[in-house]
């Protein structure tokens, strides 16, 4: 059996569901393929943090460029994506940390990200259960969703606009224009979006992405507790280090009243199990911002994979191997955020017309093997030269 | 428990109860007829495994959230609320 | 500074409690842990007349060198061999949180009911058979409240009996399974020394008439609690007033631990050995959840189980033999308690399946298995860990289960490092063994 599109988009989690509905949207007809539940991968195991980032000119572009696209999605998304405009509070712990919030407020507004810098008292109004700090940084246009949900709206939308959804289907191979599914089954397309996350390059081998574990917490619900994402400054130093395990203070209310806690970062652990040296580091580091949360219940801990890129920047566009191949991955913790930002890219990409903010950063050719395709803008040399092992 | 102790004394929503040894808080705030907790959708509910799997017997104690009380027995100058929905964090 | 044991038992129900027994009696150190506030798991629960069997086995754990764990809730596997526990209901501002160490471990985490969800299912004073009694074990009085028991299985009548004792009207019980099975079971149970189900003298103390077989609740009315039940027998339907209705639909293992810790499964039970063997080195597994089985089956696992992780492999086989002979009866069980497929069709589109989250039926129909049900509805994702509607859904749907995550019951966030609560400090603390012994023990 064999069936053609002009787009198949491999992966349904939440960057592949915006991806589908976008090229759908513009005219396309697009199938959508997933190995099992939509939003089941790395998307269900995120936080869901609508967040402006701003590690790299490029990353703070996409973040605030797809924060936006969110805030403008946010009155059609239905009830059970939970989209909650809570902001985000960067939290300074010294005079050091705030003096890196006035920085922040400088950069954020250079790219027309609106924030406001909170004394210790204000902060301590805005968040009763933090222990004292110095201060805070407030985004107000950064909010919370629920992933799944999110991702299986955007998918709906797809298919109301054309698109097809095969799942459960296992792609076992993409490229030349062929898709070949476990079944036996090949689809034909002129365009191929590989969108599979943390698992892309099984499909599309020689892709520098890998997998970074993270841990997340879940409580009962305690309305309330906390009224905004809440993230450490120091995250910016810990969570980007690329080379070593770390953790970072990072709390989000739930609109259910629950809170996620996190987070954690690691490479080289392949399997989902917990690995409870890093997990309670994470919990002790949050005890050491709010106190009191460790008498709250958790309810479950759970691991996912980010899938990184070594220059911290996601891959989206054409991928110089395969004409017909596009990538949508490498999104690392950001692919809630970028997702909608990716999607418009990409289409756009495909379609050959003019982005809305400049789209080579995200190109997949700085990484390409191909003679003539590097660009040498970004190396692989900051790839950790040895793997940490967990047991 | 010596000998001497005859009924605990704890409040429930404020009311005083007394109740025997031995009593779960989860019986105690049946006898004074109170649903446990509200559900996620706002409905009264009350215990149903009586063992601790179902979370449907939850309430506050000492100010203590998510409490199962069929798991607790009746302490006294316990202090317990009932009709906690999702409720109010630490305070 | 985990305070270890050469074994380790978790519940103290028949099965834990005869494992405990045994293991200690042969000299090894042996710690028991269980959540509830005192020994006897839920079938020997105090707070009423106990048979001369639970107070035998209870009063020779008392008379053990067992070290007592009462009211600590196990909830992660930190490490290898090192379960943590909390203690229940504990608001003390030290000693919440404990490490156990083992060299062998035996699980005996016993069973729970299966509840399936019917309009009204949620209202209060609807609970399970066992839960009810449990209440009353608890303390509630049932004196003069009109009572309708209903379900399936052997504990119903059981259930039934002892609140005719506690001076409740049984209104009526309804046993879901038809009398034509009922009766191929009796004459099996004939030859077994059933205390499992002492149903002829049960069913005669409440009074001719009031066991209705073939027969359920199909909905339930009230206001703020239980008004009415509307029964159903055959084509017949009719309503009874009541006070409390006691409905499960006989039991599902508890295994989420065992799940937890890595040992195999099959069809929903814990694979072991004649010696009661997992398929993970030096954990053991006894009573309920290796098969349903009842009192004197799973007293007799508690006991292979200790006697084999203490090293005394002769009287554990000579217990084997016996075992086998009585493995039949659990699958004679099995068959007589089998759901009828009418049962599917009790829910309706707005019942609630999904109580911590208030998912509905109509929600879930159309779901592709339980992983899709999770993610986009939240079914399973609250604090029961999905052990209540996990166990229905797999009944409405033929859905199974998802991998367990811990913590294995939801525990205070500090316990997830074992770290004190209530501070900032980030060392890790535990608690110092000698202190929490003593603290924990049962004081009789």
């Amino acid at each position: 059996m064999s069936a053609a599109y002009d787009v198949v988009v491999a992966g349904a989690g939440i960057v592949g569901a915006a991806c589908a509905r976008t090229l759908a949207e513009r005219g396309l007809k697009t199938a959508l393929i997933d190995a099992g539940v939509v939003g089941g991968g790395a998307t269900a195991a995120g936080m869901g943090h609508i967040v402006a980032m701003d590690d790299s000119p490029a990353q703070l572009a996409l973040t605030s460029y797809s924060q936006r696209l969110w805030r403008e999605l946010a009155p059609k998304l239905p009830d059970d994506v939970e989209f909650d405009a809570c902001g985000t509070l960067w939290i300074a712990s010294d005079d050091e940390e705030m003096a890196e919030v006035r920085r922040k407020r400088g950069v954020y507004a250079s790219a027309g990200v609106a924030s406001e810098i909170l004394s210790a008292e204000m902060l301590a109004v805005e968040e009763p259960h933090l222990r004292p700090m110095a201060g805070a940084l407030l985004v107000p246009g950064d909010a919370v969703l629920y992933p799944p949900c999110a991702a299986a709206w955007l998918t709906r939308e797809a298919v109301r606009m054309g698109a097809k959804v095969l799942a459960p289907k296992r792609v076992t191979a993409l490229g030349r224009e062929r898709v070949k599914l476990e079944d036996g089954s090949e689809l034909h397309a002129g365009r191929i979006v590989n969108a599979c996350g943390a698992d892309a390059a099984q499909l599309t081998p020689e892709l520098p992405i890998r997998k970074r574990r993270g841990h997340l917490v879940i409580t009962d619900r305690y309305p309330g507790f906390v009224r905004h994402q809440l993230v450490e400054l120091g995250y910016l130093k810990s969570a980007h280090s690329v080379a070593t395990d770390s953790v970072a203070f990072n709390v989000q209310p739930r609109r259910t009243g629950q809170l996620l806690i996190g987070s954690s970062r690691e490479f080289g652990a392949e399997d989902a199990t917990i690995n409870h040296a890093l997990l309670s580091a994470m919990v002790a580091r949050t005890q050491a911002y709010l106190p009191e949360i460790g008498d709250l219940h958790a309810i479950r801990v759970w691991t996912g994979f980010r899938a990184a890129t070594p220059d911290k920047l996601p891959l989206i566009g054409p991928w110089p191997e395969d004409e017909s191949v596009f990538l949508a991955t490498g999104h690392e913790g950001l692919g809630i955020t970028t997702s909608l930002a990716t999607a418009q890219l990409l289409a756009s990409t495909i379609l050959g017309e003019a982005t809305e903010i400049d789209a080579t950063p995200y190109f997949p050719a700085r990484y390409a093997q191909t003679e003539g395709y590097t660009n040498g803008k970004a190396s692989t040399a900051d790839v950790p030269a040895a793997e940490k092992s967990h047991a | 428990m010596p000998e001497t102790v005859r009924s605990i004394v704890l409040t429930i929503n404020g009311a005083v109860a007394t109740v025997a040894p031995g009593t779960t808080v989860a019986a105690a705030v049946a006898m004074a007829a109170a649903a446990t907790r509200t559900s996620a959708s706002g409905e009264p509910r009350g215990p149903l495994c009586g063992m601790g799997i179902c979370f449907e017997c939850r309430v506050t104690i000492d100010g203590v959230p998510h409490q199962r009380s069929c798991q607790i027995l009746c302490a006294p100058g316990q202090r317990v609320t009932t009709a906690e929905s999702g409720a109010r964090g630490r305070r | 500074m985990t305070e270890r044991f050469d074994i380790l038992v978790v519940g103290a129900g028949p099965a834990g409690a005869a494992a405990a027994a045994c293991a200690a009696e042969s000299g090894r150190s042996v710690g028991l842990v269980d959540d509830n506030p005192s020994a006897g798991g839920q079938i020997w629960r105090s707070g009423g007349h106990l048979p001369e069997q639970a107070q035998t086995w209870l009063a020779r754990l008392q008379g053990s060198t067992v070290t007592r764990l009462q009211g600590w809730r196990v909830v992660d596997c930190p490490a290898p061999q090192v379960l943590r526990a909390e203690k229940t209901g504990g608001t003390e501002r030290d000693g919440y949180c404990a490490d156990f160490g083992y060299k062998t471990l035996i699980l005996a985490t016993g069973a729970r009911e299966r509840f399936l969800p019917f309009p009204g299912w949620t209202l209060p004073n609807v609970m399970g058979a066992g839960g009810l009694d449990a209440m009353v074990r608890g303390g509630l009085p049932v004196a003069g409240k009109r009572i309708v028991v209903a379900g399936t299985g052997p504990l119903l009548l059981a259930v039934a009996a002892h609140l005719a004792e506690r001076g409740a009207q049984i209104a009526a019980v309804c046993e879901q399974a038809g009398m034509a099975r009922l009766v191929r079971f009796a004459t099996r149970l004939m030859s077994e020394p059933g205390k499992l189900w002492q149903g002829a003298g049960y069913s005669m103390r409440m009074g001719p008439g009031r066991l209705k077989m073939g027969c359920w609740p199909v909905a339930a009315r009230g206001d703020d609690r239980l008004r009415v039940v509307t029964l159903r027998q055959g084509a017949k339907q009719r309503d009874v007033e009541c006070d409390y209705l006691g409905c499960g639909f006989h039991l599902v293992p508890n295994t989420e631990m065992p799940a937890m810790l890595g040992c195999q499964l099959a069809d929903g039970f814990v694979v072991t050995d004649a010696m009661m063997r997992t398929t993970v080195t030096q954990v053991y597994c006894a009573g309920e959840p290796t098969g349903i089985g009842g009192v004197d089956l799973s007293l007799l696992e508690g006991q292979i189980a200790g006697f084999a992780a203490a090293g005394h492999v002769a009287q554990a086989q000579e217990l084997a033999r016996r075992r086998e002979t009585r493995l039949g009866f659990v699958r004679a069980l099995e068959q007589v308690c089998a759901l009828d497929p009418q049962l599917r069709k009790l829910a309706a589109e707005e019942t609630i399946v999904c109580r911590c989250e208030d998912v509905r039926f109509g929600a879930l129909r159309h779901r592709a298995n339980w992983r899709e049900a999770k993610l986009h509805t939240r079914c399973g994702m609250g604090p029961c860990q999905g052990r209540i509607c996990g166990a229905a859904t797999e009944f409405l749907f033929g859905w199974g289960a998802d991998s367990v995550r811990p913590p294995v019951f939801p525990a205070r966030v500090s316990s997830l490092a074992n770290l004190p609560g209530g501070s900032a400090d980030a060392d890790t603390r535990f608690v110092a063994a000698g202190a929490l012994s003593e603290h924990s023990k049962e004081t009789a």
